[in-house]
Order: C-alpha cells, then sequence, then structure tokens
C-alpha cells in the first residue's frame, strides 16, 4: 500500500491515484467469507460477534468509496454501520436473487445520505458486484448520490430528500397490508435526526399510529450532529422516544452500537401491534477516532491521509475481530 | 359510465370514472388529503372503504405515501386541490412520483380561478406550468365532464406519473358522448381557415362561443382546438393548424407563463414562427368572487377570446405573409 503511494507521487493526481490504492478489492478484507443467505437462516443466525465483523467491513467499504469519490457523507454512514448490518445480515428477510420477491422485507434509507453503508451491504449480498461500488457518485454508474430505485438493484425507493422516507415507509406497509402480507413482510426505515425536524416526518408518525400498521419501525440514527452544528444548537430535537410514544408508537431507545441491542429492539419491533420506534442514540464516525463524534465532517469525503488512517485503524479492528471469531469457532 | 349534455363539473367526472376503475382493478388505492367531498374521491372511499386513505390535512405525506404503495405494485389515485398537489407537495411529487416514474395519478380539482369565492391562497394558477417543467410528468386538463369521465378511465391504462386537472364549476358539455379516447390529446372541435383558437379546461367551451361570434360578428372562421395534454404536446396537431391559418389565440384558465400558451409558442417559435396571442391570467392572484365573476374580471370569457383573436387577426397581414413554411412545414 505504501509503495502505492509512493508511485503516486509521479502522477498528475496524485490524490486520486493514491486513493485509488486504498482500495484495492482484489484483497477486500481477510476471509471475506460472504453474508449469510436467507435460506441459511434458518439453520444458524449470524452471531453477534459475527454482526460486529460486518459492521466493520461495511465501514472499511465506506470510506475506501469515499476516497475514491471524493465526495458523500462518510461520517452519517459511518453512525449507522451497526444497525445496517444488525438489518441485512439478520434482521432482513430478503434474498439477492430474487429482489421482486413480493413477501421480502423492505428496508427504506429514509436518510439517503447515507447511501454508501446501504450500497456496501447491497454489494456484499450480491445484489451487484463489488466493483461497483467504485463508481460511486461518478457519470455512468448506477450507485447515485442518493438511493436511486430507478438504477440500482435493491434500492426499494429513491430518497433523499429528507422527511419523506417515512411517508414512503408507510405508504408501502398499507400496500403490503392490503395484500395480505402485514404478517409476513415488514418495513425498516432507517431515520436521520435531520428527517426528525422535517415536519412530514410527522404527519406520517400521525398517520401511522392512525391506520395502526404493525408492520413498520423507524429506526433513528441519532447523532446528534448536523451540517450547521450539534442538533441542540441548530435546532434541539429533544426526547425523540417521549415523542413517538406521545404520538402512539411503541418507542425504545437504545445504544446505537450495541449489536445485542440493536438486534433485540429490531426483532422486537417485528413482533408489536402498533409502529415501532427505535431511537438509537449513534456517534456520528463511529469506528474512525479522528471523525467520532466531531463536528466539521458532515458531507466532507476523507482526504487521502485521513483515508489512510482510518482504513489502518478498521483493519486493525477487523483483524482483532476475525482472530477472535476464529477462536470461538476453534473452541466449539 | 353514462355522458352527461346538462352542465356538469369535471371533478365530478373523475369521482365517478374511480367507481368504475375501482370495480375493474383490485389494485387501484385512493388517497385524500381531507377533501373527498370536493375532490369527489368520496363516493370511492365509500363503495371502497379498504382501499381509501384519506391522510387529513397533510398533503405531502399523501404524496410520499402514493410513491410508497406505488412502489409496491398499487396504482395510487391521490387527490387534493391543486393548490396543495402542486404548491405545498412539489418535492414529494418530483422525487417520490416523477423521477420514479411510478404509475400516480395526481387528482387536482379546483384548478383555476373559477374555483371562486375562497379567493387568492386556493385559486392555483400555476400548477400546469409546475407540472409542466417537472420530468416524466404527463400533464391532461379535460374539457369537459365527458372527457374527464374518459381521461381518468384512460389514466389507467398508462405506465408514467400523470397530473390531471379538473374543476369546481358545471361546466357545459363540449362533447356529446364519453368520447372512444383523448387520442393525442389535441382535438379539432370546429375547423376554420383564418385563425386558430387553442384552449385547455374551462376555456375550450368558451372558445366554441368566441368562434361563433367571430363567425357571426365578422364573418371570420375560426378553428377551435381543444388540447387536453398539455405534456407531452403533440405538435403535429398544433403545427398543422398554424400552418393553415398563420395566426392564433391560447385560452387558459392559468398564467400565461409556463402554461398552454407557452406549450404552443415553444412548439411554433421553433417550427413555424405565427402571431401567438394568450388569454390567461397575467402577473397577478385571483380574487374572491363568485366562480363566474372570477372568470369576467380577469377576461377569461368568450368575449375575452374573441376580442383578443379581433387584435389578432388585426396584425396578421402584417407578420404573417408570406407563411415562413407554409404548409409543407414537416
Amino acid at each position: 500500500m505504501v509503495a502505492a503511494v509512493e508511485a503516486a507521487k509521479a502522477h498528475p493526481d496524485p490524490d486520486a491515484l493514491a486513493n485509488l490504492a486504498l482500495v484495492r478489492h482484489l484483497h477486500p478484507v481477510p476471509d471475506p467469507r460472504p453474508p449469510t443467505k436467507e435460506a441459511a437462516l434458518g439453520e444458524r443466525a449470524p452471531s453477534i460477534a459475527e454482526l460486529e465483523r460486518w459492521a466493520t467491513i461495511l465501514r472499511i467499504e465506506c470510506v475506501r468509496m469515499l476516497a475514491v469519490a471524493k465526495s458523500g457523507h462518510l461520517d452519517s454512514s459511518l453512525s449507522a454501520a451497526d444497525i445496517v448490518s444488525a438489518l441485512y445480515n439478520r434482521v432482513l428477510r430478503h434474498d439477492p436473487e430474487r429482489p421482486d420477491w413480493p413477501e421480502r422485507d423492505r428496508f427504506v434509507l429514509c436518510k439517503g445520505h447515507a447511501a454508501p453503508i446501504q450500497y456496501a451491504a447491497l454489494a456484499h449480498h450480491g445484489y451487484f458486484p463489488l466493483e461497483d461500488l467504485m463508481g460511486l457518485r461518478k457519470i455512468g454508474e448506477h450507485l447515485q448520490g442518493h438511493p436511486d430505485m430507478t438504477r440500482t438493484p435493491g434500492v426499494e425507493v429513491s430518497t433523499g430528500s429528507l422527511g419523506q422516507g417515512l411517508s414512503m415507509c408507510l405508504g408501502i406497509a398499507l400496500a403490503l397490508r392490503l395484500d395480505g402480507l402485514e404478517d409476513t413482510a415488514h418495513v425498516f426505515g432507517l431515520l436521520s435526526d435531520g428527517d426528525c425536524q422535517e415536519g412530514q416526518t410527522w404527519e406520517a408518525v400521525t398517520a401511522a399510529a392512525h391506520y395502526k400498521v404493525s408492520n413498520l419501525t423507524a429506526i433513528v440514527d441519532y447523532n446528534h450532529l448536523q451540517t450547521d452544528g450539534t442538533t441542540e444548537e441548530v435546532m434541539d430535537l429533544g426526547d425523540l422516544r417521549a415523542k413517538f410514544e406521545s404520538f402512539g408508537w411503541d418507542a425504545v431507545e437504545i445504544d446505537g452500537h450495541d449489536m445485542e441491542a440493536i438486534v433485540e429492539a429490531l426483532e422486537r419491533s417485528r413482533t408489536l401491534d402498533r409502529p415501532a420506534a427505535i431511537v438509537a442514540q449513534t456517534r456520528k464516525g463511529r469506528g474512525v477516532s479522528a471523525m467520532e463524534g466531531r463536528f466539521g465532517f458532515h458531507g466532507k469525503p476523507p482526504t487521502p491521509e485521513q483515508a489512510e488512517a482510518a482504513l489502518e485503524e478498521l483493519m486493525a479492528k477487523l483483524e482483532e475481530q476475525t482472530a477472535a471469531l476464529a477462536a470461538t469457532e476453534g473452541d466449539s | 359510465m353514462g355522458a352527461k349534455s346538462e352542465p356538469t363539473a369535471t371533478r365530478v367526472a373523475y369521482g365517478e370514472a374511480l367507481v368504475e376503475l375501482g370495480e375493474k382493478h383490485e389494485d387501484i388505492v385512493v388517497l385524500d388529503a381531507d377533501l373527498s367531498v370536493s375532490t369527489q374521491t368520496a363516493k370511492f372511499g365509500k363503495a371502497f372503504p379498504d382501499r381509501f386513505f384519506n391522510c387529513g390535512a397533510a398533503e405531502a405525506n399523501m404524496m410520499s405515501m402514493a410513491c410508497g404503495l406505488a412502489a409496491t405494485g398499487k396504482r395510487p389515485y391521490a387527490s387534493t386541490f391543486a393548490i396543495f398537489a402542486t404548491g405545498r407537495a412539489y418535492d414529494q411529487v418530483r422525487l417520490g412520483i416523477a423521477h420514479n416514474e411510478l404509475p400516480v395519478r395526481i387528482g387536482a380539482s379546483h384548478g383555476g380561478v373559477s374555483l371562486g369565492e375562497d379567493g387568492a391562497s386556493h385559486q392555483m394558477i400555476e400548477d400546469i406550468a409546475l407540472m409542466r417543467a417537472m420530468p416524466k410528468m404527463t400533464v391532461v386538463v379535460p374539457a369537459d365532464y365527458n372527457q374527464a369521465y374518459r381521461a381518468t378511465l384512460e389514466s389507467y391504462e398508462r405506465d408514467e406519473p400523470m397530473y390531471l386537472r379538473f374543476g369546481r364549476p358545471a361546466t357545459p358539455a363540449v362533447y356529446d358522448e364519453i368520447p372512444e379516447t383523448l387520442g393525442e390529446g389535441v382535438d379539432v372541435l370546429r375547423e376554420g381557415k383564418d385563425i386558430t383558437l387553442i384552449a385547455t379546461g374551462h376555456m375550450v367551451w368558451r372558445a366554441l362561443e368566441a368562434a361563433e361570434s367571430l363567425k357571426r360578428e365578422d364573418g371570420v372562421d375560426a378553428e377551435v382546438l381543444n388540447v387536453s395534454i398539455i405534456k407531452p404536446l403533440h405538435s403535429e396537431s398544433i403545427l398543422e393548424s398554424i400552418a393553415k391559418t398563420g395566426v392564433v389565440v391560447t385560452a387558459e384558465e392559468h398564467r400565461v407563463v409556463g402554461g398552454l400558451a407557452d406549450a404552443v409558442r415553444q412548439v411554433a417559435a421553433e417550427q413555424h414562427p405565427v402571431p401567438i396571442f394568450a388569454v390567461g391570467m397575467g402577473d397577478e392572484f385571483g380574487v374572491s368572487g363568485t366562480g363566474e365573476a372570477c372568470m369576467e374580471h380577469f377576461g377569461l370569457t368568450a368575449r375575452g377570446i374573441a376580442d383578443r383573436a379581433r387584435e389578432a387577426l388585426l396584425l396578421k397581414p402584417i407578420v404573417s405573409h408570406p407563411p415562413l413554411l407554409g404548409r409543407d412545414w414537416t
């Protein structure tokens, strides 16, 4: 890797080449075992440790994508990595070979600006080749800056304009109810704190309670940082859990980086007879210590140096997690 | 389905045709935002309560819900007043419906100033402009009950997002029967050689009256076109008439900016420039009054069209001869 960076210094655009050197997919992660397919889930659901390891892999992909794209929202993607890992690797009933399967669970990334984290999960599940990730935000490639259902397999609806996602989720949930799939197919929407500042989200929250939908879960990636500062400075959202509850939802608050809590909250939300909110307290930029919980990275891609440092940190984490997993398997 | 010969509002046709569609097609769902009696979707709601969603006064949520329903295989008709469907929920319609090219029909009633007493806050005179500017959106404005009935039925057969504009007041019949189809969206209702009157929606019957008056008082043979599909505009039909008469008056219950006038001018300017005079709303908002009084106030009348036509005819010999390309404009 260092040699590649050295070689890049002679290149007219050393940034681009240096970034590219960081993102070889041929040696992406040690032991890249594919995610467990839906069919295999019955036999053995991925363990908490495995889900955590997958979250690290998704984070690594995000850093790589953003380093190459030199554009996008890295810290917003990182705060959602654990939730997305739990969803795609364990909670969602989905089948990449049948993206149109009518009974599948739906995942909607209401906070569309965190698209890289969903793209990473979709690619690792085979919705499209891993190589496509390097086309993020580039002309002629299918991975748009915000999720686009008309271009990217596995994206249920296009998002990116804050506040609209939960309403879309509600429409999907009602359509599934009309098709008699309310008890089988569940809709999970991942919202940001920005989503919760938009009035439309509360129109949707009101309506979901009114229609008594039981197959809708809203997860709020409450990372407390937005473009212009902390949410407390810009527009304080207060006690989101209490707000959802007062609208008639089931609402719980969890640590959005505690995998066990995430999985438990998500699986519990499927069993309820009313819409469920999971307010996940998270840290923006989670997993990259230079970025974690710090203001000033929203919408800013990492520099080559930041990307390299982030990758080094995440790869070390991954090796540690992989070794721990191997040791556990050795025991059993 | 039955044709109406007495004056009836186009929104009534929408409501009744939705019930007919609902009986035939399981995948139709209808959404409204607490205006279902006005938009006439209450009839569908009564017949098919399971497939009717009253979203309350929350139009943005309604449009995004329609997106979600359509993305899951339904064919939603989302209804409210034109002002809220396009003005308040523009971004929701844009990203969720038009961008995704989903088969959502926006049934917008109370377009224009003829809704009357509620005044400027409710009189939507820019909706056609907004929906025309939106990529992938088809814009339909039927002329009377009979055409509105067909427009609603036919909308089910099409796959693209559609904006359907209906009106509040009872409006005279232009078509004797419920037409077989909207076709290309431009119908020649009256043939003539001297001037072309191109109208849409509530202005179509007024254009026909204006043509009568021009014939009676000035001996002018006016050709009258009804444009029911403003976007995509079938330019051949427009150009064929323009090439014949050499001068045009457009008439719409809408701003002359961005609406029918601009659509026709765009086609003509590129392919067959002739003088085109517009009847419509200038740089002004509506006012309260009865619907008919509002139309009078803004000159949206048969006489308004005829007077504009007379002005245009004065200019015709100066600017239209010789026609640049003649009839062989193709």
